[in-house]
């Protein structure tokens, strides 16, 4: 780089965080020019959000520093971040539900002649300030937000994720007030999963992997190629080539044991189909909040689908609790085991639930007949069960080997997983990875969505792209390596079908979430 | 800012327009309105000789409940809950009761200012010790009952002491008018002169942030913490304001909790204020507050078991709360 420190806006230099064992951040690095538009860009767990929450204050880092116009400015609140001139904007708007867009304004202490200002050049003028927040629809929402971010001219707008769940109409809008920000003295950091709107308004980029600063990029033509290059690293093929390797041929199709037509549901899901047929591992790839949420939430019978429809075995089935869902024999591996288990409670007493309250129904459960089951299914499954009183004591590989552990020992035929080895130990997610293919060539049907794209190699057979809500192509997965799989995944093989254009139907009439303080299970059934 | 900024380019509301809006705000707080104007019609029918006497006697016991539920409301709205009232009112009042007992009217208002700052300093210690410890608040402030009622039993451990005389001229009696009880006006002008400029400042308004979406609060840039303690420091005053009207009604401090503490939340939760936080005001529960106190002295006019009162006041509280959320679902889905 040519820049010299001194006519930087924003350095961020040696930034690392580690939370317990796991390191967000190793050595992130971000230099911002006056009057620039910089996107910030990673993998998933590449350490983005962990960066943006230190730019913003919310989370304090372990080392390293950051300088604002050559000072140092560590911000240990949003409040302070703002006051320090950086101000952010996330996809879900910072808006009080309970409260009218006035007093919102009156909250972070906006004036009201700029934003009404920002409001007209975004396109969205006549707005009545003395709406509540949760009578506007989220789309306008998000406008609002940006709009009193705008009006109180920050040195730093930090835009994460902003236009993921934008009409395009307002996209476009929103692009082209960011792209006006450019050559003043006011720099825009700017955070999206969509390579075309990278590339139409930015000048540079930061790509982050695995914890540290790899690469800054000058966004031109043909520079996304290159992006997605440094966001991949070196591709590590003797591990493809083992997966590729100790891969039986696949078998005659058999009849689908799990199909999915047209299923809409939430904010996020808007039309995926699939067949899932016995003795098959099918992945999801998906960028974050792409609609793989909703979509596991709904086959697993937590959630109940908008649109479309679900068939077990060739026949229409609807599920309207879990239980449901487990009698047709479909079961969920949740990424966070604290969904799952009763962290207090036994091994043996986890594994032993499901099929337990299927027996208590006559009465008392046969505690020999259940310690075999278990047993067994501890030793498949190679569970350490040494600190086995307590669940939350073990380690979180063989937490969530219990969490599958209950499902074999009841007969798994269709499972469901959700990133099922997200925080755990190299070790254990191979053996997780060789549980669900075994699974599998016992006749099993087995849908996996992972947040790391390695995995799809190792275990799938297939695997369905979603972007935006919507199945965008289907990979053989023996065949794809990782940066085809990235590459799908940003949707950048296809751009015929831009997902902006889908999401306004969601947006128009939905209205914000009520606030609780903790993310409650989306529910779209529970509202009707 | 100059006023040419807030002209909206649309035409400006007509004042019916404003009502409209006003009123659909409002409608929880109305609603009670209007049940109570119809209970007051039911009491004079069943009860033709009920007026000015009738009407004292519930705005007096009405008067510690009142500050009681208007300490309740704010900590509610800002997404907490103390059940410490009751017990800073004791021991608010016996400390008052005690200090008072021969002395001289001036020395009377520095007693009600000392106490007044006494009850701010207790809320401020609920407030840090719920937000430092991070110990659920109802766990705190539970706890935090018994240290204010056994504080309160190192003052007196008997009912005693004696109120000035101006503090019980200013609760007891009518103030003009035979209808209009003192303690009613009290209670309102009290409570308006601290909540309404409150809840225009920055801090109510991020008391119901707070209480609305903590991660938005905190994205706004509010001080999530401060907020709190401070939500709970005003919980206290309005408990000090209870614990003197308990003083000035009775004319005694009593080391005693009396039951404020769980009725007060009835009374938030039937004056429309969310458990959740973040919605309602203290409008809706001092109404709330007059509608139980009169269902209550119905009750014993019409000669029913006491008891089955306070099964009743059960009953309406579930009754009422599901009548609001079933209009809330219809109006949210039309």
């Amino acid at each position: 780089m040519t820049v010299t420190t001194t006519d930087l806006l924003l350095e961020a230099t040696g930034i690392a965080k580690t939370y317990g064992a796991v390191v967000a951040l190793k050595d992130a690095s971000l230099a911002v020019r006056p009057g620039e538009v910089h996107a910030l860009m990673g993998a998933n767990g590449a350490g983005k959000s962990t960066l943006v929450k230190i730019l913003t204050g919310a989370v304090r880092p372990d080392r390293g520093t950051i300088e604002v116009r050559g000072k140092p400015r560590m911000a240990h609140s949003p409040a302070e971040a703002r006051r320090g001139g950086v101000v952010s904007v996330y996809q879900e708007p910072a808006l009080i539900p309970d409260l009218d867009i006035r007093a919102n304004l009156r909250l972070t202490e906006t004036p009201l002649a700029p934003f009404r200002h920002w409001m007209d050049e975004l396109g969205i003028s006549g707005l009545d300030l003395s709406r509540m927040a949760r009578e506007v629809p989220l789309a306008t929402l998000r406008i609002v937000d940006l709009a009193r971010a705008l009006a109180i001219e920050p040195d730093v707008l930090l835009l994460d994720e902003m236009t993921a769940a934008l009409p395009a109409n307002l996209t476009e809008r929103v692009l082209e007030v960011i792209g006006r920000q450019k050559g003043g003295e006011r720099s825009v950091i700017f955070i999206s999963h969509r390579m075309i709107e990278i590339g139409s308004v930015c000048d540079r980029a930061t790509v982050l992997r695995e914890g540290e600063t790899v690469g800054v990029v000058d966004v031109a033509a043909g520079s996304e190629e290159r992006i997605v290059e440094l966001m991949l690293g070196e591709i590590v093929e003797d591990i493809s080539a083992r997966a590729a390797a100790g891969r039986p041929a696949p078998q005659a199709p058999a009849a689908p044991r799990l199909q999915a037509r047209s299923l809409a549901a939430g904010h996020g899901l808007h039309d995926v189909s699939f067949d899932l047929h016995p003795g098959e591992v099918l992945g999801v790839v998906a960028l974050e909040g792409q609609g793989q949420d909703e979509l596991f939430e709904v086959l697993a019978g937590s959630a109940r689908p908008r649109h479309g429809e679900i068939r077990v075995d060739g026949s229409p089935v609807s599920f309207h609790h879990p239980a449901d869902a487990i009698r047709a024999g479909v079961v969920y591996v949740a990424a966070d085991r604290a969904e799952a288990l009763l962290m207090q409670r036994s091994v043996r007493e986890n594994i032993a639930l499901p099929f337990t309250t299927r027996l208590a129904q006559w009465g008392v459960i046969n505690l020999g007949n259940e310690r075999r089951t278990v047993d067994r299914a501890i030793e498949t499954l190679q569970i350490d069960a040494r600190a086995g009183r307590e669940v939350r004591r073990l380690s979180g590989g063989n937490q969530q080997k219990v969490t599958i552990a209950r499902w074999v020992a009841g007969g798994v035929r269709t499972m469901l997983c959700f990133d099922p080895t997200r925080g755990i130990d190299i070790r254990t997610k191979h053996q997780i990875y060789l549980l669900l293919r075994d699974l599998a060539e016992a006749g099993a049907a087995v849908l996996i969505y992972t947040s790391e794209l390695k995995e799809v190699q190792l275990v799938c057979d297939r695997a369905i792209v979603i972007f935006g809500g919507r199945v965008v192509g289907e990979i053989d997965a023996t065949g794809a390596d990782e940066a085809t799989l990235l590459r799908a995944a940003y949707n950048l093989t296809s751009d015929a079908q831009m997902p902006e254009e889908l999401a306004a139907e969601v947006v128009a009439g939905s209205a914000l979430a009520t606030g609780s303080d903790e993310p409650s299970p989306r529910s779209p059934g529970a509202q009707q | 800012m100059t006023a040419a900024v807030d002209t909206v380019p649309t035409r400006r509301q007509t004042w019916q327009e404003g009502f409209a809006a006003w009123a659909r705000r409002n409608t929880w707080t109305l609603g009670l309105l209007g049940f109570l104007v119809l209970l007051i019609i039911f009491t004079k029918l069943i009860n033709p000789s009920f007026g000015a006497g009738g009407i004292s006697n519930i705005a007096i016991r009405a008067l510690p409940l009142g500050f009681a539920t208007a300490a309740q409301a704010i900590v509610v709205i800002s997404g907490g809950i103390d059940l410490s009232v009751a017990s800073m009112m004791a021991f608010v009042g016996v400390v008052t009761a005690t200090l008072m007992e021969g002395q001289s009217p001036e020395f009377g208002l520095a007693v009600v200012i000392g106490v007044l700052l006494l009850g701010l300093l207790m809320g401020l210690v609920n407030g840090t010790l719920v937000v430092l410890t991070r110990v659920p608040d109802i766990v705190v402030t539970l706890a935090m009952s018994f240290v204010w009622w056994g504080a309160a039993l190192l003052v007196l451990r008997t009912p005693g002491g004696e109120s000035v005389r101006w503090l019980r001229d200013l609760a007891l009696g009518p103030i003009g008018i035979d209808l209009l009880p003192r303690a009613a006006v009290l209670l309102v002008v009290v409570v308006a002169v601290i909540w309404i400029p409150l809840q225009r400042s920055r801090l109510g308004l991020s008391f119901y942030a707070v209480g609305s979406n903590q991660l938005a609060a905190f994205r706004s840039g509010v001080s999530v913490g401060r907020t709190k303690v401070l939500a709970y420091a005003c919980t206290g005053l309005f408990a000090a304001l209870g614990g003197l009207s308990l003083v000035a009604t009775t004319t005694l401090g009593d080391p005693k909790p009396g039951p404020y503490t769980l009725p007060a939340v009835a009374a938030v939760v039937l004056g429309g204020v969310s458990l959740a936080g973040g919605r309602g005001g203290l409008a809706g529960p001092l109404i709330a507050v007059v509608i139980l106190g009169l269902i209550r002295s119905d009750m014993t006019f019409l000669n029913l078991n006491q008891n089955l009162a306070t099964v009743a006041e059960g009953v309406i509280l579930i009754a009422v709360v599901m009548l609001g959320s079933f209009i809330q679902l219809r109006r949210s889905r039309a």
